[in-house]
């Protein structure tokens, strides 16, 4: 009880001085999917959603900060209010729809791909994927037996010990544990085509920034700056709108 | 951090192991270290003063108080830890802003649950969406604090419960026939008595609390686990600092510290002991009374 006086106390000593609520939009993101988003060596969030996002606030004409948070818990956050935006490489799906909204995708429907120590795996074996992404859905219904983890690193150091017999993710997250990139591991049969895009995902009740947010991702498709930034981050390869 | 360090790719051997092992991120990575020890300095004494105030709650002559301490105690220790965990800082953190929101907001009529929303005005969230980062990062280790007090404030409650129930009870009665009131034996005779019969249980709660702080990454708080596995973690070219898989040299890093942790704290817990027992009607005392005499 004294306890909670204190932190009472404490949270409004906290409050003191910020008497303007200026409004901030609190950006969540893993930190952990390059390149749509890592930390950098500063300890900065960094990647392709880190500049998109700032571009989209600065032509929105908002504050944002960036806030980390883990994978699993991100939409349970967002609707606890402890951040107002997702943009962590989240591909808009019905399922996520019904609890959070998503802005129109700014990224396409990209294609996701097995990767293993060798071609050929068995991918009705054992395959990793992270947990609660559409991949990890992908893998139970393909009848391979599902391999869960909390992050995409920890997916492919389970090929890498044989614990599972491929990894199946995001095509471009994944393309860094390739030999192309000086990985270990070699892509596998074919590439499945996952998603309605990536998409920015808000509370519900947030109309008002999505509308803001969906006005300023529509103005960067038709003048091309879009495509731009995801030739820079993802090659010239890379699909676009 | 270093002027040489500015083209990390150029650099190789101990110069490209300096720069990386001084770079933003690993300074962010031993900084954790110092927000897990004081987590542990902060809740210990915290955790000890809710398990006291719970150990005197039940044994009141007060009905009510008696069954709030016993239900403190039985409560938490029987829910798993790691619903505490989740539950306390989220269950705090809605309910402040919530109270905050009723008196800060008062014209506002949406309401605050909608579908699976939590909404309360923007100047009642805790801690301000304008607010520095580093405010959110105190405000999550004080929900940690609080949380980590609650659950072992509990074990420690009815460590001291049975502490005070160990000290002999002859020595209670001689202090009543000295005509001494409740208050008075309480506090001269059974509270500084009853140290050398609670240390063994506290320090193994202490010990507990060290293994426990990996929980603080449950809370939101970046600490040395979460970091060493970011750190560790495979990193491609589009780091500056690219290299394979080292979590295990991270880790290997927590255990020493980890290890380092507990032989201290067992030094410092052993001399206490020794302290402690000086002058008890226990075997240690007697010990000591023999090797002494």
């Amino acid at each position: 009880m004294k306890k909670l006086i204190l932190t009472a106390a404490a949270a409004l000593a906290l409050s003191t001085g910020f008497a303007s609520a200026e409004d901030v939009v609190r950006m969540g993101t893993e930190g952990a999917y390059p390149p749509f988003n890592f930390i950098n060596d500063k300890g900065e969030v960094d990647g392709f959603e880190r500049e998109l996002g700032d571009t989209l606030c600065t032509k929105a004409e908002v504050k944002c900060t960036w806030v980390t948070n883990e994978w699993d818990s991100i939409i349970p956050n967002l609707l606890g209010g402890n951040y107002d935006t997702i943009m962590a490489g989240m591909s808009i799906t019905d399922e996520r729809k019904q609890t959070i909204d998503f802005t129109e995708a700014y990224y396409p429907p990209a294609a996701s791909a097995y990767a293993a120590l060798k071609d050929g795996a068995d991918l009705k074996g054992v395959v990793a994927a992270q947990v609660g992404t559409i991949q990890a859905d992908y893998v139970a219904k393909s009848g391979a037996t599902l391999l869960e983890f909390a992050t995409l690193d920890d997916t492919v150091a389970a090929v890498k010990n044989g614990e599972a017999d491929a990894v199946f993710a995001d095509k471009d997250a994944l393309a860094a544990f390739t030999t192309d990139q000086g990985g270990a591991l070699v892509w596998t049969g074919e590439d499945v085509p996952l998603g309605e895009g990536i998409g920015m995902g808000l509370r519900k009740s947030d109309t008002a920034l999505k509308e803001k947010f969906n006005a300023v991702i529509t103005a960067m498709k038709a003048d091309g700056s879009l495509n731009a930034m995801i030739k820079k981050w993802f090659g010239d390869d890379a699909l676009t709108f | 951090m270093f002027a040489s360090c500015a083209d990390p790719k150029a650099l190789d051997g101990l110069a490209w192991m300096l720069c990386y092992l001084s770079s933003g991120k690993h300074l962010l990575f031993y900084g954790s270290f110092l927000v897990v020890i004081a987590l542990m300095l902060v809740v210990a004494p915290v955790a000890l003063a809710f398990g006291f105030g719970g150990a005197l709650a039940a044994r009141s002559h007060i009905a009510p108080l008696r069954w709030f301490g016993k239900g403190y105690t039985s409560m938490v220790r029987g829910i798993p830890d790691i619903i505490f965990f989740l539950f306390v800082p989220v269950a705090m953190d809605q309910g402040l802003e919530y109270i905050r929101h009723k008196i800060l907001c008062p014209d506002w009529t949406a309401p605050i649950r909608q579908g699976n929303d939590f909404l309360v005005c923007p100047a009642a969230k805790l801690p301000l969406n304008s607010a520095p980062q580093i405010y959110h990062e105190v405000y999550g280790f004080l929900l940690a604090v609080v949380a980590f007090a609650i659950v072992f404030g509990a074990f420690a409650s009815n460590v001291i419960y049975g502490a005070m129930r160990a000290v002999p009870h002859a020595q209670l009665e001689t202090a009543e026939a000295y005509g001494m009131t409740p208050a008075q034996v309480r506090r001269r005779i059974l509270i500084p008595q009853m140290w050398t019969y609670a240390l063994p249980g506290l320090s193994n709660l202490w010990m507990i609390l060290i293994k426990a702080t990996p929980l603080l990454f449950l809370l939101g708080v970046e600490d040395i686990v979460y970091w060493a596995r970011e750190l560790g973690a495979t990193k491609s070219q589009i780091y500056d600092f690219p290299h394979p898989d080292w979590r295990l040299w991270y880790f290997l890093l927590l255990l020493a510290f980890y290890l380092g942790m507990t032989r201290v704290s067992e030094i410092v817990l052993g001399r206490l002991a020794t302290r402690l027992a000086r002058g008890q009607a226990t075997m240690a005392g007697e010990a000591m009374r023999k090797a002494g005499a």
